[in-house]
């Protein structure tokens, strides 16, 4: 209810922008929506949100396996923390630009660099959340797990995997939001499809109206991805935790 | 089946680099069916040795020698459940091989069975304890360990756990150790009273008690504590002469 509220408020502040800006600057809600109709009619707009999310969820599985194996690792292993340290301040300050850039001139403008830019921007954070993750695991229960004898992959599973589990939630909750920035950047620079490309065309022909049309359906899908799966995956996996009051 | 413990010394070294002995010479064998209790003043060593004894522990000089491929049931201090799992589950996990029916039995004995569902979060600790009990004696050890298992519970609680504790240790024959400050849960438990010294620990008397628990009357509690007064104030007053 309260969210319908606020959305019906995010609507008419933009109605009002519309009409004191003008049309040319600011399009109306009914003017945006025939060009998200038309596109959808055409196909295109499936055509090209399916490419986008078809990216983010490679790029996105990529870098969390990854980043959490390695995440994993380093705060486990004390050397692969060492070695792995400076890689990780390197990563991290990388602006994404550059990653893009650099992807796109030694792989080729293709999708498997584009995928791989993407990933290697939110991999660090994977990283690093992961690791503190890892450090904070309770030797106390490992204890508990050793003396049981309970064999390795049951510890992983049972007793090592739910302790990690809030900062999986919490790598994956701001990966996500960080892949659905990136992605729209290295499609404006190097893919033939996809709502960044679109964007970037909509730019050139200063069409606004097409420009606001991606942007409001890229936003609702995210969203609906927030509401519908990630939030619920939140709430499942702190069932065992007493209620806040 | 035995046990056999011989520490000859274990130290830790404290992060300003100093070296401090912990154990200075314990030394005693167990056999399978007799409960040993191991009975010293808070922060004389108990909890390290229980370490070294269950192999989470090897920096030590000595030698431990636990019966081979013995199947090991602890019960921590702090129950050390988790979190995250039903109680049953948790029970589960540390004994995937045990049945419906045992499990139920063993719940009943420790009237555990409308908190199966529940999670650690939603129990007392007095409760939790005996979840952590159940988990011990569910994955049927050979060598059970019970670490202050009575520790910070009110009375009329630790005498009902007491008698579900030795319960479960007749019903069954294995080597138990209980680590205890608490000397009536040491004599009420108990076939063989190791005394421990304040630290650096060593082993100041070993005194069996040959009545059987059930048989006990309060002289006879009576008397094995004024023995021991009488042992552990000697060890006192040896030291202060040396």
């Amino acid at each position: 209810m309260l969210r319908l509220l606020s959305f019906t408020v995010f609507l008419a502040a933009w109605w009002i922008a519309s009409l004191l800006g003008g049309d040319a600057k600011l399009p109306s809600p009914p003017a945006v929506l025939s060009v998200v109709i038309d596109e959808a009619r055409s196909g295109a707009l499936f055509v090209n949100l399916g490419a986008t999310l078809a990216r983010v969820a490679l790029a996105f599985t990529l870098a969390m396996t990854l980043g959490s194996a390695i995440g994993y690792l380093m705060g486990r292993v004390r050397l692969a923390d060492r070695l792995g340290d400076p890689w990780l301040i390197l990563l991290l300050n990388l602006p994404a630009l550059v990653v893009i850039v650099l992807a796109y001139i030694w792989a080729g403008l293709t999708e498997v660099a584009a995928i791989a830019a993407i990933a290697i921007n939110k991999l660090p954070t994977a990283v690093v959340t992961l690791r503190e993750g890892t450090r904070t695991l309770d030797a106390a229960l490992d204890e508990m797990a050793t003396v049981f004898a309970i064999p390795r992959w049951r510890t992983f599973r049972h007793v090592i995997l739910p302790q990690l589990a809030p900062y999986i939630a919490a790598a994956a909750r701001s990966g996500l939001s960080l892949v659905w920035k990136i992605v729209l950047v290295a499609e404006l620079l190097g893919r033939p499809n996809g709502v960044g490309f679109e964007i970037g065309v909509a730019f050139q022909l200063f069409d606004i109206p097409l420009l606001l049309a991606y942007s409001i359906t890229f936003a609702a899908v995210v969203l609906i991805i927030e509401t519908v799966l990630v939030q619920p995956f939140e709430v499942r996996l702190s069932r065992w935790r007493p209620r806040a009051a | 089946m035995q046990l056999e413990v011989d520490i000859a010394g274990k130290a830790f070294e404290n992060a300003a680099g100093e070296r401090h002995a912990v154990l200075a010479g314990v030394n005693f064998s167990l056999r399978a069916g007799e409960v040993g209790v191991l009975v010293g003043p808070s922060g004389c060593g108990k909890s390290t040795m229980l370490r070294i004894l269950v192999g989470l522990d090897r920096d030590y000089q000595g030698h431990v020698s636990r019966p081979s491929g013995a199947r090991l049931g602890m019960v921590f201090q702090e129950p050390r459940l988790l979190p995250w799992r039903s109680v049953e589950d948790n029970v589960r996990l540390a004994a995937p091989l045990v049945d419906e029916a045992r499990l139920s039995a063993l719940f009943d004995v420790l009237e555990l069975n409308e908190h199966r569902g529940h999670f650690p979060g939603e129990l007392s600790l007095g409760l939790a304890r005996r979840v952590a009990l159940a988990r011990a004696y569910a994955v049927e050890p050979d060598f059970l360990i019970l670490d202050e298992p009575l520790a910070s519970l009110d009375d009329a609680l630790v005498g009902r756990l007491r008698d579900q504790i030795a319960l479960l240790v007749e019903s069954r024959s294995m080597i138990t150790l209980l680590v205890t400050h608490n000397l009536d849960d040491a004599v009420r438990l108990g076939d063989r009273l190791l005394l421990l010294s304040a630290r650096p620990a060593r082993i100041i008397a070993d005194l069996q008690i040959r009545t059987p628990r059930g048989a006990r009357g309060e002289a006879e509690f009576a008397a094995i504590k004024a023995d021991i007064a009488r042992l552990t104030n000697g060890d006192r007053a040896g030291r202060d002469a040396s």
